[in-house]
């Protein structure tokens, strides 16, 4: 049974139709990835999942549940870890924890705040206020909060945005346990690398509805083939690769100071100047041919 | 760790106003509190004694000796309860509910578990009940010290701060669902929050006021508060049993309209 299941879920707010017609499955034990540029409707996916946005059309159903009827249930059964920090920064950190497993109505607190604090490798940490942690110790412990209760499904809603590299990097190895422990893990993000990394499928939102979803290594193949040709020079020379590769039916996107030929292996011959740097084909070359924009 | 082995598993539906989701709201707000109470309960102790020597003292001395019999002093420090019910319950509702709300973004992590908006309402309308109770008792202890002779009836004062504070929280948690920006508290201070305070019968009885206003002003739950606590000091009269249902009534009037207002502010 899929943990999660939306059928052409809308919602609107006022003019603005932030959801168009979802239709989204997550079965059980995967980590699904949602990945979308600003503006694409992740979040409100992710609030209409908890039940704090209610679907102008569509049906929900989480863990069994149906919502939002049901939403009250389902979040007893999941964990959320949101895209900012809403720690209480005056009270300890076990205290931020315990009361979190109270409100999830666990019934052994101490136990669960232990087992959290372990994860979050915070044990030492226990008794200091969240306003003495670092930030990767304050995500970390986010994280662990959301997780507190056990939850059969996780949804992670910009886990590591605004971080710098290296807490990035600490809690990807947080949410890889939290894989290979076989949670459900819903993530949205707009950081390609964080969902080739830690997602077995991704699913490429835009404009409210999912455009493209496969695993990223099928993903990448579907859409962009093995290799990019990315071409530097003068905005005149690249206007001019443009030209001719186009000509030829080849993809061509920007990439920062360069054009990124997709599909290169395609080309006949001359298409792809010499001067051009092939590297194999990206997530990243995926999401902007479908979303139009440029990736972080 | 995965399949809500630490959680109770839920089952379909889950009741309206669940005690465990209402204690654990109050249990952040306990938590909080641990970090801030020694601050709070000064002022709250504190200022009663300002008010009982500026207004008690001075013009005990100068131009009142006593009201209706009522020594001017133990008038005012009666009166004084409900002063403090409402500047430890409304203000806190409103600045507190305002702040978790937009700028702290507490309430979106509360209500990911599972909490609904009426048990987030009622949680914290409870929290702010129960201290604004304890500290409405504040004033009275300190005009005991100044004089004041303790009576039975007293015993039920933090009773009634409960159920007024009760009130002033829900209609706190409301404005602070209804304004835009937290500068416009500055409206309700001054529309609401002073006049039901002046016009309390604290400082002076109201039936010196015109009969319009003495007629509008039966109507502030303030007034009532100040006439249960004087009857807990000096005597109750039957009526009394109709003020404690007006103040549980304001309560469960600011209650619904509380959770209505937080509703709509907070699931889009």
């Amino acid at each position: 049974m899929a943990a999660i299941e939306l059928r052409g879920v809308v919602k609107r707010f006022g003019p603005i139709t932030a959801v168009d017609g979802l239709d989204l499955d997550v079965p059980a034990g995967i980590c699904l990835g949602l990945l979308g540029p600003n503006g694409a409707g992740k979040s409100t996916t992710m609030r209409l999942l908890t039940g704090q946005a209610i679907p102008d059309a569509g049906e929900l159903n989480v863990l069994g549940h149906v919502l939002p009827g049901e939403a009250k249930a389902a979040r007893a059964e999941m964990g959320v870890v949101p895209q900012l920090d809403n720690l209480d920064v005056d009270v300890t950190v076990e205290d931020n924890l315990a009361v979190y497993a109270r409100l999830y109505r666990v019934p052994d607190v101490g136990a669960a705040v232990d087992r959290a604090l372990d994860l979050a490798r915070l044990r030492s940490r226990r008794r200091d206020a969240v306003d003495e942690l670092s930030g990767g110790m304050r995500r970390r412990l986010l994280l662990a909060r959301g997780l507190v209760h056990e939850p059969k499904l996780i949804l992670l809603d910009e886990p590591t945005v605004g971080l710098d590299p290296q807490i990035r990097t600490e809690l990807w190895t947080l949410i890889g346990e939290l894989k290979s422990r076989g949670t459900t893990i819903l993530m949205s993000t707009h950081y390609i690398e964080e969902a080739e990394r830690l997602a077995d499928e991704v699913a490429v939102m835009a404009k409210g509805r999912i455009i493209a979803r496969g695993h990223p290594a099928k993903l990448i193949g579907d859409h962009a083939g093995t290799q990019t040709a990315e071409v530097y020079g003068p905005p005149e020379r690249l206007a001019e690769v443009r030209s001719g590769a186009e000509a030829q039916g080849l993809r061509v996107r920007p990439a920062g100071p360069a054009v990124a030929i997709v599909g290169s292996e395609r080309a006949a011959n001359g298409a792809i100047p010499e001067e051009a740097v092939i590297r194999a084909a990206t997530l990243e070359d995926v999401f902007v041919l479908l979303t139009g924009e440029e990736a972080e | 760790m995965s399949g809500a082995a630490g959680a109770a598993a839920a089952p379909k539906t889950m009741r309206r106003l669940e005690p465990a989701a209402i204690r654990g709201v109050m249990s952040r707000e306990l938590a909080n509190f641990r970090t801030y109470w020694k601050g709070t309960t000064f002022s709250s102790v504190l200022e009663p004694i300002v008010y009982l020597l500026a207004f008690g003292l001075g013009l005990s001395a100068t131009l009142v000796d006593e009201v209706d019999g009522i020594p001017y002093i133990e008038f005012v420090g009666t009166g004084m309860v409900a002063t403090a019910v409402i500047f430890s319950s409304a203000l806190p509702a409103m600045f507190g509910t305002f702040v978790k709300h937009r700028f702290q973004n507490t309430y979106e992590a509360i209500l990911a578990a599972p909490v609904d908006v009426e048990e987030l309402v009622s949680a914290e309308m409870l929290w702010i009940g129960l201290r604004a109770g304890l500290y409405g008792c504040f004033p009275l202890l300190v005009t005991i010290a100044f004089g004041l002779d303790p009576a039975w009836g007293m015993l039920l004062v933090p009773v009634f701060c409960f159920v007024t504070a009760l009130g002033f929280a829900g209609f706190g948690v409301a404005m602070a669902a209804t304004v835009a920006k937290i500068d416009q508290f500055n409206y309700v201070t001054a529309l609401f929050v002073t006049p039901l305070f002046l016009v309390a019968g604290t400082f002076f009885p109201i039936d010196g006021l015109p009969h319009g206003v003495q007629v509008v002003a039966q109507l502030n739950p303030l007034l009532q508060l100040v006439e249960l606590v004087r009857g807990g000091a000096f005597g109750f009269e039957a009526v009394d049993i109709a003020r404690f249902a007006y103040l549980a009534c304001f309560a469960l009037l600011t209650w619904r309209v509380a959770v209505a207002r937080m509703e709509k502010r907070l699931i889009d």
